[in-house]
């Protein structure tokens, strides 16, 4: 590029009077970044009509939205967001802050630091802006006195210290008169800091940027269809963190393959060096299935693929966030389906408190935990930016309503790491997928309730033939059998019985993950263990059908096959469920098959339809 | 140097990586996406920008023209040996076809194409069920696109509502529609005439010769230079004159101004642009004169 001009953004909120939509009128037309067919349209010193946007704003006398603002100097090329600074506009100050790297506030001099300040200091530390500049504004109407201008920098430096900002100024201005403006102006004498855009010129713009931690979002899969290059496949994306070079060791995530960088490629030809805000194609050593979504990372300090995201979140639509919700979330390149799992406190923004709650409304701030779907390689939000982002969207009204903020993650894994903290999830090479391919299907538990002697393992039994003789792998993974080995050191007791059930929805997701349909037949007497087998599934993303076989227990003990029933009776059995033990009947089954009123047969076809029904 | 300072791009380079993520988000995030193309300045900046998104490959999408039939024969010619030379497919939508059929009527006094357009351009997208379009549209142009969103969303008959846009939070575009709406996506949206300008010098790209200082038959109304053309009657007292001229912007031929200039290379048609007072839509779009809220109200109908 021939230009070594840097690009420096801005965000700035304020309201109607402080002054903000004139001082950027003011620093547009002395840094002449406005044209006089743009300023001519309106009242000479009205300089904040220059911003003022869209026919109904102008009518208002209110900016309502985001407004992007451009001008240049030698030096730096500066790219304004313009908000308004009232609370129901929080979210657009938000939007407006998400890409900058510097926060302009204005404070009015004759009153001082109000709670819009602290609110926009506050949103600015959030976004994650380095660099806060508060111009005390209005200075010509205090007589231009010294002594008010450093009581109002002392209360504005108060507010940034209960903040995470690492830089922080004020600079006194008129930016009606232009005083410290562009150049120093001749009132003040005592102040010998920048003009603000000569403090804007020196600022540096790319504090906060991660680039010891490589992060590339897989974004698009450059792949020519025949020609020259038909064997090419490049992975092309924006970096979002570290620094890459050809021959670097990368993991590629969620599937955690290893491979190195063989070329990183650019319209331009290769590079030796790839870096935020970059955007490249990579080509790697191995050949990989990565599509979009995948992240390419460092192998030393890979973000985890979390199933459990806890955020700050800035909610932007009319309709309230409450747990239990669903929506589409989508961070970096990878979309997902997230349901809220608790909200935990709503922040007021003027005070930096948080305030018990379980909805978020319009405008809201507040803190959440959130499950995901499918796994989100994130980092912490204060880590680096652009992947520690996410926006959350309507799946009805496709609105964006909310944008996150992670704070921290947590993988899915928490039953089964439960006992054994310390041991870490392998991730196969092969992604699932690709099994599921090669098999040309992929795979689901179906898992069979009931008293002893219901019918479930006829049924399943039944079931697994059908499902072989159309090509499906099948396997009947029966509570019986089971017994002899994986649980054969297990009694009957309710602890036991619960450990065993356990293990069997372990297995059956394993089984499932390989790509076959996992019956299980298994009293399993206990809602709570079977909901736990629901949770492991759901995890890990796969289907679980919970199908109640439902025979009254005189009937089971009337059939007797293996003359459990006659044993109980006889005294020399205990504990037998449905007699002397309790079994909890599924509340929401999948299915419930009446063994009295439908033959194996129609049980049979009615679970076939219904796992065509959802394509499993 | 250290390395930290080495690791930075300036600003064009900032610009051009974000357009490519832009174009990229669009590519794999619709159905149909398509490029328009009009032989203009901004639009060039746009294949360029698609070239260094996806080759070794080809466009993941056809690039449009919505011919207005007014046009600069010198553009029209650029426009075919571009996309020729690209190996791209073209499509052509032409408002004289929506004029022809009935689908779009032309008004007396009214010489300017700029509003049919928008109908040939919602007919062209029904046709060929496109969710989207890659436009070369700046935030600088003028005040109401200062707002306009990267991905600014369509309703069904393809019109923007200023009040109904999405918040737009860091580089994380929203690209989900419904069937029937559509999004015209803006990669260039950040970038302000100048910046196009310096793109073309560094990137050494070709642009129509109407760009460059030549002598051409004019005639001045309300301010404006006017090229001498079968479609615009002279009026009286609008008389024929030579000027040494050249293009901001190219457009409907009966409505795009020429800047009298002596700018014959790249370099001076920059140091022409960075001393310039007016901006590009003041100086050269008749229509947009016309009235402030001009631009607003094509945009709420659907017009690009």
């Amino acid at each position: 590029m021939a230009a070594e001009r840097e690009l420096l953004r801005i965000a700035t909120a304020g309201s109607v009077d402080d002054g903000k939509s004139t001082l950027i009128g003011r620093l547009l037309l002395d840094a002449k970044g406005l044209y006089d067919d743009h300023a001519e349209a309106l009242a000479p010193e009205d300089l904040a009509n220059v911003t003022d946007g869209l026919r109904a704003e102008r009518e208002q006398g209110i900016t309502i939205d985001v407004a992007y603002r451009y001008f240049a100097t030698p030096r730096r090329s500066f790219i304004i967001a313009d908000t308004p600074g009232h609370l129901r506009y929080t979210r657009n100050m938000v939007t407006g802050a998400s890409t900058a790297a510097l926060s302009l506030l204005l404070i009015d001099a004759r009153t001082g630091v109000v709670e819009q300040t602290r609110r926009h200091a506050y949103l600015s530390s959030l976004l994650g802006i380095r660099n806060l500049v508060a111009c005390v504004n209005k200075m010509d109407l205090v007589g231009w006195d010294e002594d008010r201008y450093r009581e109002l920098e002392a209360d504005f430096l108060a507010v940034v210290a209960e903040l995470d900002v690492p830089a922080a100024r004020a600079i006194p201005v008129s930016a009606l008169a232009g005083d410290n403006v562009v150049d120093a102006g001749t009132h003040s004498p005592w102040y010998d800091g920048p003009s603000l855009l000569t403090h804007l010129e020196e600022v540096d713009v790319t504090a906060g940027r991660n680039l010891d931690d490589l992060r590339l979002p897989v974004q698009w899969v450059v792949r020519p269809s025949g020609g020259p290059h038909a064997d090419y496949r490049g992975f092309a994306g924006q970096l979002a963190g570290g620094v890459l070079h050809p021959g670097d060791e990368v993991v590629v995530l969620p599937a955690g393959s290893r491979t190195r960088v063989a070329r990183i490629d650019t319209y331009d030809g290769p590079v030796d060096e790839a870096f935020p805000p970059m955007s490249v194609t990579v080509v790697l050593e191995d050949d990989l299935d990565v599509g979009r979504g995948a992240l390419i990372a460092g192998v030393d300090r890979p973000p985890v693929a979390a199933r459990e995201l806890e955020a700050t979140v800035c909610w932007m639509v009319e309709r309230p966030l409450q747990a239990g919700q669903r929506y589409l979330l989508k961070h970096t390149t990878n979309t997902v389906r997230a349901t809220v799992e608790k909200i935990h406190a709503r922040i007021d923004i003027d005070r930096y408190e948080g305030q018990d709650t379980d909805t978020l409304e319009l405008n809201d701030i507040g803190r959440v935990t959130l499950r995901t779907s499918g796994p989100v390689m994130a980092d912490p939000y204060t880590s680096n930016r652009p992947t520690g982002a996410f926006i959350l969207v309507d799946e009805t009204t496709h609105d964006t309503a909310g944008g996150g903020m992670i704070r921290a993650t947590a993988e899915g894994e928490t039953v089964a790491t439960k006992r054994s903290p310390g041991v870490t999830w392998h991730r196969g090479t092969l992604a699932r997928e690709d099994r599921w391919d090669a098999l040309e299907h992929g795979g689901a538990t179906i898992w069979f309730t009931g008293l002893p002697a219901s019918g479930k393992s006829t049924i399943a039994a039944a079931l697994e033939r059908e499902l072989l003789a159309r090509d499906r792998h099948a396997y009947l993974i029966d509570g019986d059998n089971v017994r002899h080995g994986l649980s054969g050191d297990l009694g009957f007791d309710a602890g036991d019985r619960s450990e065993n059930v356990r293990r069997v929805a372990h297995v059956a997701r394993l089984f499932a993950d390989a790509g076959t349909l996992a019956l299980v037949s298994l009293v399993s007497p206990a809602r709570a263990d079977r909901e736990n087998a629901r949770r492991l599934h759901d995890a890990a993303d796969l289907a679980f059908l919970e199908v109640f076989v439902d025979t009254p227990v005189e009937e089971c003990a009337r059939r007797d096959p293996k003359g459990l029933y006659a044993q109980a009776r006889q005294g020399r059995l205990s504990g037998l469920t449905g007699r002397d033990a309790p079994y909890e009947a599924p509340a929401e089954p999948d299915v419930v098959i009446r063994t009295q009123d439908e033959s194996v047969d129609a049980a049979v076809h009615r679970l076939l339809a219904l796992l065509a029904d959802r394509d499993l | 140097m250290t390395a930290a300072d080495r690791q930075r791009l300036s600003h064009l380079g900032v610009l051009e990586a974000e357009a490519i993520h832009v174009m990229r988000e669009v590519a794999s995030e619709f159905e149909r996406p398509v490029l328009l193309f009009s032989g203009g300045k901004d639009s060039i900046v746009l294949l360029r920008l698609a070239e260094k998104a996806f080759r070794p490959a080809r466009f993941p999408f056809p690039v449009m023209h919505v011919d207005t039939g007014h046009n600069f024969p010198e553009v029209l010619e650029f426009r075919d040996r571009r996309v020729l030379e690209l190996g791209e497919e073209l499509i052509v939508a032409s408002v004289q076809e929506s004029i022809d059929t009935g689908r779009a009527q032309e008004l007396p006094g009214e010489p300017s194409r700029n509003r049919l357009q928008t109908v040939t351009l919602l007919d062209a997208f029904t046709r060929h069920r496109f969710d989207a379009a890659l436009g070369g549209a700046r935030r600088d142009e003028e005040r109401a696109r200062a707002k306009e969103r990267v991905l600014s969303f369509r309703d069904t008959l393809g019109q923007w509502d200023p009040r109904a846009q999405r918040p737009e939070l860091w580089n994380l575009y929203n690209a989900f529609v419904h069937r029937g709406e559509s999004v015209r996506a803006f990669p260039i949206s950040n970038w302000t005439e100048l910046d196009v300008w310096r793109y073309i010098e560094a990137e050494d790209l070709e642009i129509p010769s109407i760009y460059f200082a030549h002598r051409r038959p004019v005639f001045d109304r309300d301010g404006l230079l006017l090229a001498v053309s079968r479609f615009l009657p002279q009026e009286d007292g609008e008389a024929t004159i030579e000027r040494s001229v050249r293009y901001r912007t190219v457009g409907d031929m009966t409505v795009t101004g020429a800047v009298e200039s002596t700018a014959a290379t790249i370099e001076e048609v920059i140091a022409e642009t960075e001393v310039t007072r007016v901006s590009e839509r003041g100086q050269t779009r008749g229509d947009d004169r016309a009235s402030e809220a001009a631009m607003e109200d094509r945009k709420r109908e659907g017009y690009f």
